[in-house]
């Protein structure tokens, strides 16, 4: 029997944006992530799953130094950001952060208007002049962010006005306003009804185009749906990475067969 | 297999797994009749062999129906989603083996008796229990979830088909001998036929129980031993 016709092609792996190399996470005296090696492809969706404390979560948060804001959070080993180490004493994480944007799984809009929670970020990086700049920012992230039809003529009002789904569309822009390289996303669809979750995953697909995204997200089908390469982590360890296609279909490793067929004891 | 966390999955999976095993032991028996039929020139179980096959129809609707409540309910993924998709077409394949052999029964009606000689008979036997050999190995395979015992049925099929194409030679020889044999031996030559697609349906169930168990598809061509028609067989 020759190659089924309907055989799809392993999506191949893009330039490396960020590569991780002997990434060993503590919190305190836990060992939370174990010598973890990753390479995360460029202009691609990556996702990341593991039944919750796997490290899945904290290890998103080394990319973008989010755990640098707790104290007894140690983080060992090499992150590259275009072969930059972004842990170099040199690295501002003020700075880390802009090109690192991250999206969580509360939707937590500032509480501002819908306009200034878009411009607060392009504002106190420094990124505009004139007003007029602002507005085109805030114009061009509602629309890459799906959200400006719904909001054009009610750029006062409130952010925390917007329903659960619009405001994490709206988390979404602010992260984009800054016009970041990486956005990572901690189960950004968790709180959303299935309708509002589709509209925040067919963003995802449109923004691959321009950026690299992350997502931890429990939801495998969701992994499945949005992203072209999934990583599994079990207990602070990579367990295996590999096309979406693969790890849904065929994968190596019987925890990951296990995990994703439901049947993790 | 470690079970599913959820116990319901798992029975769903194992009913399916259930009712392929019996169109399987239906489409071995429904074999069995309707060549005893032909050889024994019994007519009776000719008519009951038809009537069989009605059964198949309906196990291969129940497990359509049961496949897509699992992947609308459960959205299997990994080895239980290959087993929903091997499990499919395997129950289309028994369908198939059953309107094969449904049709030798209907020769003998149509016949209005059996293999009269015994000479011409000899040939078609061994096929027949070469290809109910194939099909047990691979049910068998299906049941253990053994991906090797799949690959070795695929690879003997070629058996089958050098069988046909010397059954095919002979029955030629004797069409040409006597021409009253005619009628007799393109009724057998069809009854052939059938038989020998049965064998390619086995092999078939074999490549999806081989994907079934590890993902991987058989490629490699396999020779072709049918010499019968311009490229590999007539009707393909």
């Amino acid at each position: 029997m020759t190659q089924m016709p309907g055989t799809i092609k392993a999506a191949k792996m893009t330039d490396t944006k960020i590569s991780a190399r002997n990434v060993q996470v503590y919190y305190g005296d836990t060992h939370a992530i174990k010598d973890v090696n990753i390479e995360i492809g460029s202009r691609a969706v990556t996702a990341f799953i593991g039944p919750s404390g796997c490290g899945k979560s904290t290890f998103l948060r080394c990319l973008n130094r989010m755990n640098d804001t707790i104290d007894i959070c140690r983080v060992e080993g090499n992150i590259d950001l275009d072969g930059e180490d972004i842990y170099d004493s040199r690295v501002d994480p003020v700075q880390l952060r802009a090109k690192v944007g991250m999206v969580f799984q509360k939707p937590n809009p500032f509480p501002k208007s819908i306009y200034d929670n878009i411009a607060y970020g392009p504002r106190i990086h420094g990124l505009v002049r004139k007003k007029a700049e602002l507005d085109e920012i805030v114009a061009s992230s509602l629309q890459k962010a799906g959200l400006w039809n719904e909001v054009k003529d009610r750029l006062d009002g409130p952010g925390t006005g917007l329903s659960g789904g619009q405001q994490q569309r709206l988390c979404i822009a602010r992260a984009i306003a800054v016009s970041p390289e990486v956005i990572l996303m901690d189960e950004p669809c968790s709180a959303l009804d299935p309708i509002a979750t589709a509209k925040v995953e067919e963003l995802i697909d449109e923004l691959r185009e321009n950026f690299t995204i992350v997502i931890v997200t429990h939801s495998m089908q969701q992994a499945a749906r949005v992203s072209q390469r999934t990583a599994f982590f079990h207990m602070g360890n990579l367990v295996e990475i590999g096309d979406t296609q693969d790890i849904f279909t065929n994968p190596v490793d019987k925890r990951t067969q296990d995990y994703i067929t439901g049947r993790f004891g | 297999m470690t079970e599913h966390t959820v116990t319901a999955y798992d029975q769903e999976l194992t009913a399916v797994a259930g009712r392929i095993a019996e169109m399987g032991g239906l489409a071995e028996t429904l074999i069995t009749d309707s060549v005893t039929a032909l050889m024994t020139q019994d007519l009776e179980l000719a008519h009951r062999s038809i009537a069989q096959d009605a059964r198949l129809d309906e196990l291969l609707l129940d497990i359509e129906m049961r496949n897509v409540n699992i992947i609308a309910r459960r959205q299997p993924m990994g080895q239980d989603l290959r087993e929903i998709m091997a499990t499919g077409r395997i129950a289309n394949d028994l369908e198939r083996v059953g309107d094969l052999a449904k049709n030798v029964a209907k020769r003998v009606i149509a016949m209005d008796s059996g293999v009269k000689s015994k000479t011409l008979a000899i040939g078609l036997e061994h096929m027949v229990e070469l290809t109910q050999a194939q099909l047990k190995a691979v049910l068998d395979a299906y049941t253990r979830r053994n991906a090797e015992e799949a690959r070795l049925v695929r690879e003997r099929d070629s058996e089958v088909d050098a069988i046909y194409t010397s059954l095919f030679r002979e029955l030629l020889t004797y069409m040409m001998e006597d021409p009253r044999h005619i009628t007799q031996c393109a009724h057998l030559l069809f009854c052939a036929k059938n038989i020998e697609r049965i064998g390619d349906h086995a092999t078939n169930i074999a490549e999806n129980v081989y994907y079934m168990v590890t993902g991987d598809r058989l490629t490699d061509e396999r020779p072709k031993v049918d010499e019968t028609g311009a490229e590999g067989g007539l009707d393909r």
